[in-house]
């Protein structure tokens, strides 16, 4: 497993694709919270980061289905899934392997903000009047949503050898996920089932975190979808052996 | 036995792509698996790598069987695959580090492995260019030099010289003979000099069906010990006396003035095309036994069948 993850990050680092996403994000997040009128907190006015929560979900709605979508589509492809499923390494450990250095790179794009952190921290009047429990419960949401959409990605790129349909394939996934589940909730056709479904919406969980209440429901939400989707993609790899 | 494949079927829908077959290799053996284009040699091999899966059947690498117990058995397996698939953005030694890793080598012996491999197979002066760099040939010893790696007892090569020049043919054919000898090798190919080059004994399969599996020697003589002559002469003659030769059994005519002859016996039949031209006074200009090519082998076998 420790192979393939080293391998996934040298290839992040060696096509750039590591330091594009990271300057993209940073450089998306940044002018979101500072610079654009409509959302910066300095035209704000409070010492909150919400907008880094709020718009960090959709910016990595694009950017983590572009990290993920050469996962296995890009080895199907050429056919070095051959080699790799040839060798002595089960298919799990492809899998976490992958969907480690996806996690990896995410979590490489969200520790600079917490410089942002620090600023709106220190911005506050007076010092530190800054819901603290409130912002890292959304870090802990961010950073599981972030592991929520590689595993996603990941299993997108076991569909399919054509990168552009895994990559659309994971943004509509990622999108129904995060908020089309609740958005559909709001539909007046469910009866009672309508919180039901509202609660299988990621958006649901996240803000629940952003509160500053890390819940294990909430925990345990998040990780079952990763797990959920982590073993769809070890039954499509294995699917090969049928 | 190094490799045992037994009753081995594999059913792509309706359509059987290998249909039971059974056979086995041992230590030191290079086994020529050949077959035309979609006879189903590539999928058995998949199969014996434990990349697809069979229908029914087993096949078990020393003892190990592939679908019950696959890590153990495919650490005992150096597999080229087909195209030879590899990462272009890595270095030779990046990715010779990788397989080994993943084959679960430790650092000391990956060190000497890599270095082993990469003299072996003649990498030395490309040894540090990205692979993506590399020309078909070297590609396809940075294959081999990965299937090598771990020291497997059980090499199988699927088609490890298409799309390379003659002398590449040649050198990998000199390094697949080289590590033979304490090894099992399975190699396929659809060319029949190349199975007679290198192979101890020859599966033939066609259709997913096994057609034949005896050693080298009993097949490329054919099985009835017919041969094809070619014979050239300056002007077109009349057929009919090369006909009433005993050892011929028919004449067609390829260009005018050349001929093909299927005869019986070659060598008794190549000294009467001689005797009758001296006879008769005929501008005799060429007499030649062609290779039985792959085609009439297999046709011969298919027949027999």
């Amino acid at each position: 497993m420790l192979a393939v993850f080293v391998k996934e990050i040298n290839s992040f680092l060696n096509s750039l694709i590591a330091y594009i996403v990271i300057a993209v994000f940073l450089t998306s997040i940044g002018l979101l919270m500072w610079v654009f009128p409509e959302s910066s907190i300095l035209e704000y006015g409070y010492a909150d980061m919400s907008s880094l929560f709020t718009l960090g979900p959709y910016v990595f709605m694009f950017l983590i289905p572009a990290i993920t979508m050469r996962f296995f589509s890009e080895e199907k492809r050429i056919g070095t899934e051959e080699l790799l499923m040839t060798k002595p390494l089960s298919n799990f450990q492809i899998i976490l392997g992958k969907y480690f250095a996806g996690f990896a790179l995410v979590v490489m794009s969200i520790v600079p903000t917490l410089i942002y952190f620090y600023s709106v921290y220190t911005l506050g009047n007076p010092i530190g009047n800054l819901d603290v429990s409130g912002t890292v419960g959304s870090y802990v949401g961010l950073v599981l949503l972030g592991g929520v959409f590689v595993a996603i990605g990941v299993f997108s790129s076991a569909l399919t050898d054509n990168q552009v349909v895994a990559f659309v394939l994971s943004v509509f996934l990622c999108f129904v996920i995060y908020s089309g589940l609740s958005s559909m909730a709001t539909i007046d056709v469910w009866g009672n089932a309508s919180i039901w479904l509202e609660q299988m919406s990621l958006v649901f969980h996240y803000d629940s975190l952003s509160r500053g209440l890390i819940d294990i429901s909430d925990l345990v939400y998040f990780v079952s979808v990763i797990a959920i989707m982590i073993l769809l993609t070890q039954l499509k790899l294995d699917a090969k052996k049928w | 036995m190094s490799i045992e494949v037994l009753n081995l079927t594999k059913l792509y829908g309706p359509q059987k792509a290998v249909d039971a077959i059974s056979f086995s290799a041992k230590k030191g053996e290079i086994l020529g698996f050949l077959g035309p284009n979609g006879a189903g040699k590539s999928t058995t091999m998949k199969i014996a790598t434990g990349y697809l899966g069979a229908t029914s059947g087993s096949v078990e690498i020393e003892g190990i069987d592939i679908e019950r117990n696959p890590l153990e058995a495919k650490k005992k397996i150096g597999y080229l695959p087909e195209h030879n698939p590899l990462y272009l953005d890595m270095y030779i030694h990046e990715f010779l580090a990788f397989t080994g890793k993943i084959n679960q080598m430790k650092s000391s012996e990956m060190k000497n492995g890599v270095k082993r491999v990469v003299e072996m197979c003649g990498l030395t002066l490309e040894q540090n260019k990205k692979i993506g760099q590399l020309s078909k040939g070297y590609r396809q010893r940075v294959g081999l030099a990965q299937a090598l790696l771990h020291d497997p007892p059980v090499l199988i090569l699927d088609e490890p010289t298409t799309g390379l020049d003659p002398n590449q043919i040649l050198e990998i054919r000199r390094l697949i003979k080289e590590v033979s000898k304490d090894k099992t090798v399975i190699f396929s190919s659809h060319i029949m000099q190349e199975v007679e080059a290198l192979c101890d004994r020859v599966v033939l399969i066609n259709k997913g069906r096994l057609i034949a599996d005896k050693p080298i020697a009993e097949f490329s003589k054919g099985s009835t010990g017919e041969a094809m002559l070619r014979v050239e002469f300056k002007v077109p003659i009349d057929t009919a006396p090369l006909a009433a030769i005993e050892e011929v059994l028919e004449v067609s005519e390829i260009q005018p003035g050349i001929y093909k002859l299927k005869v019986k016996e070659s060598e008794a039949a190549r000294s009467a095309v001689f005797k009758l031209a001296g006879e008769s006074n005929l501008p005799l200009v060429g007499l030649q036994e062609e290779e039985s090519s792959f085609d009439e082998i297999f046709h011969l076998l298919t027949k027999e069948n």
